[in-house]
């Protein structure tokens, strides 16, 4: 009798539920490799997450998972999440590339976006990306002319192209304004920790670099940066992904700021409206998708005036950050003069340019 | 490569206080283990520790604040594992684990207000004239008095299990609960005890990552230093000295390797990053080869006691 009851109640919702399944909210599914108050990289996607729901409302759902190792977990984070019922997922690092791939050949009727990758095996996966590469010129610029030891710092993640590509911008544009500057990059080989990253900061700080620019997603190397000036230091520091404006206007002189909410409202209009399709999306400063938080005053008035003309050009489309003559680091010439590359080339780049000492671990 | 521009002062002051966390972290662990009970929630009680400390330094504006509230925080996380591990007998290791992701859920959601502040953290001590000392005054007189408290606690242990009637109890319990229930000691008690300070110590290893090492709140922060502290306990062989010894040695090589890619060492990054696992590991695996045996693990370690058995 109790059986009976549970199964005609269970088939009665089953049915209410097949009946109502048109109106049924888009269910939007986020995969994050930090935790959502990170203050940099992941607090900014979720940002898009709470545009979306902003935007549509009751019309949409949306579920994340944070702190998500890139690796074989991500795929059985992925499959969950497609199996509860998401109807688009983003996967929001470079290292869920392989796994959202994986995934997706086995829910066809999910839509997966990829952040930052350049994997696209199935129809139903596609990528995006930001030109944060536009953004680390501008900082360069900026950290050429403030640095006095002529060192300037890179705390990298992963050497993946991304953070290359940041490395080489910013260095040529340092370069372009301060010859003498040089480029010391340490690996720090996570997106997040904030104890290596304060260490690897300290260690910079501790061998005389006085501009630091990171690629990890805490606000650590901008404390480690503070209480060393506390100490009578003289660095600066750039937000990252993230405007992290508690470290201003010192050592925080200005950021570079993701802005991932239109493409999400975008997208997840599209898997709305049925008119979803695989597409690879790579938008920069002109774009929207970055952004240059305020430069503080700690920075001099003509510098930042020279800055906000870099960025100008790079909105109006008029100037490229890799634009010829640029060598590559064994001396071979990459680009002529006047030459720019393609996107597919900038999206693989895996050599330093001429100039910045020391190898690219593979 | 440049060598010359890592400074063996700084180098050596800046592995210190990298490794305080887990050797406040591990020191704990290991007076719990030789109680014959295995947490593995170090991770939630050290980000308790650093969530419950942090805010109780803003609020009070005063570090020191900050550390009693991340040892009571991480203690009171602890004896949640106790009571139900010891009165509720359930498994050690699942609940040790659901320690843990209940530390990192319940962490983040109190620190929310939390990100981004900064609090006053604790202050270099200044010796005068030994402060100022070429090396061995930032070395050896210039830390913050946590690392000198952390270094303190490992004496302290070490002669609490050494010599004390008290520490001989807690080690015959971790031995053989039978025979230390027959012989009268309570041993539920003994080891709720020992639970508790586990937690306090690694309550004050996540406080220093948040008040002094990084110094800020951020969700997730240990990243992980909890499992190398218990990493540790275990390859030292539960033995203070050689956690000690295993802390620096972790502590040191981080700070190393970041120094020697700084300084732009032809030394392949991915073996330099590997570097703390693998040292760490040898070294420990080493010493106890040739201590040869006695430095094994506590008999009834993770073996659930109940009076009637």
């Amino acid at each position: 009798m109790k059986l009976r009851t549970l199964l005609a109640g269970a088939m009665a919702l089953g049915l209410a539920t097949g009946a109502q399944a048109q109106d049924d909210p888009v269910k939007v599914g986020f995969i994050y490799v930090g935790p959502v108050g990170d203050g940099g990289w992941t607090y900014q996607h979720d940002q898009g997450r709470l545009a979306v729901e902003e935007e549509f409302g009751d019309k949409v759902e949306t579920v994340y998972q944070e702190s998500v190792p890139e690796g074989a977990d991500a795929e059985r984070a992925i499959t969950q999440m497609a199996l509860q019922g998401a109807d688009i997922i983003f996967t929001t690092s470079f290292g869920f590339m392989e796994a959202t791939n994986a995934v997706a050949a086995k829910f066809p009727d999910v839509k997966f976006e990829h952040a930052t990758g350049f994997m696209r095996e199935h129809p139903n996966v596609s990528t995006y990306d930001a030109r944060f590469y536009e953004g680390r010129a501008v900082l360069g610029t900026i950290a050429g002319h403030l640095t006095e030891t002529n060192k300037i710092g890179y705390i990298g993640s992963f050497p993946i192209p991304e953070n290359i590509q940041g490395i080489n911008a910013a260095y040529l544009h340092a370069r372009k304004v301060n010859p003498e500057v040089e480029m010391v990059v340490t690996w720090a080989y996570t997106w997040f920790d904030p104890a290596k990253e304060a260490d690897a900061a300290r260690a910079m700080i501790d061998q005389g670099v006085d501009v630091i620019l990171q690629h990890t997603d805490s606000t650590a190397p901008q404390a480690a940066a503070q209480e060393a000036n506390e100490n009578g230091g003289r660095v600066f520091t750039f937000g990252q992904a993230s405007d992290m404006e508690a470290f201003k206007p010192l050592p925080r002189v200005a950021s570079i700021i993701d802005n991932w909410a239109p493409y999400y409202i975008e997208r997840v209009g599209a898997v709305m409206d049925g008119t979803w399709e695989q597409q690879a999306t790579w938008a920069g400063i002109a774009g929207g998708e970055v952004e240059i938080g305020e430069i503080t005053d700690a920075v001099p008035a003509d510098v930042k005036a020279e800055a906000e003309e870099l960025i100008a050009a790079m909105a109006d489309g008029n100037y490229h950050p890799f634009t010829g003559p640029i060598n590559k680091q064994d001396g071979s010439v990459w680009l002529e003069e006047g030459e720019t590359p393609d996107d597919g080339e900038l999206a693989s780049m895996d050599f330093y340019v001429e100039g910045i000492s020391g190898g690219i671990p593979n | 490569m440049d060598l010359s521009s890592i400074s063996p002062t700084l180098l050596i002051a800046s592995l210190m206080v990298a490794a305080t966390p887990i050797l406040l972290a591990a020191i704990g662990e290991m007076v719990v283990e030789k109680s014959g009970v295995l947490n593995l929630g170090v991770e939630g009680m050290m980000i308790m520790g650093a969530v419950t400390g942090f805010i109780a330094a803003i609020e009070t504006g005063s570090p020191w604040a900050g550390f009693l509230a991340a040892a009571a925080g991480g203690a009171v996380v602890a004896l949640l594992f106790g009571f139900l591990t010891q009165v509720l007998l359930s498994n050690q290791v699942a609940t040790g684990l659901a320690l843990t992701l209940f530390g990192l859920g319940v962490s983040s959601l109190i620190g929310q207000g939390y990100v981004g502040i900064k609090a006053n953290g604790l202050r270099r001590i200044d010796l005068g004239w030994l402060t100022d000392l070429p090396f061995v005054g930032r070395v050896i007189f210039g830390h913050d008095p946590m690392v000198y408290l952390s270094l303190l606690l490992v004496a302290l242990v070490w002669g609490f299990l050494k010599y004390t009637r008290a520490g001989l109890i807690l080690r015959a319990v971790g031995e053989s609960h039978d025979a230390a229930h027959a012989l009268g000691y309570h041993v539920r008690r003994v080891r709720l005890m020992a639970i508790a300070f586990g937690g306090a110590c690694a309550g004050l290893g996540g406080a220093y990552l948040s008040l002094v090492r990084v110094p800020q709140w951020t969700d997730g922060m240990t990243a992980g230093a909890g499992w190398i502290a218990l990493a540790i306990v275990v390859f030292a062989s539960w033995r203070a000295g050689r956690v000690l010894v295993g802390a620096y040695l972790f502590g040191g090589i981080t700070v190393l390797q970041l120094n020697l890619q700084t300084a732009g060492a032809k030394v392949s990054v991915e073996l330099l990053s590997a570097a703390p696992y693998l040292v760490t590991i040898l070294v420990l695996v080493l010493i106890s080869f040739r201590a040869g045996r006695g430095g094994d693990a506590p008999a009834d370690l993770a073996r659930p006691f109940h009076a009637s058995g």
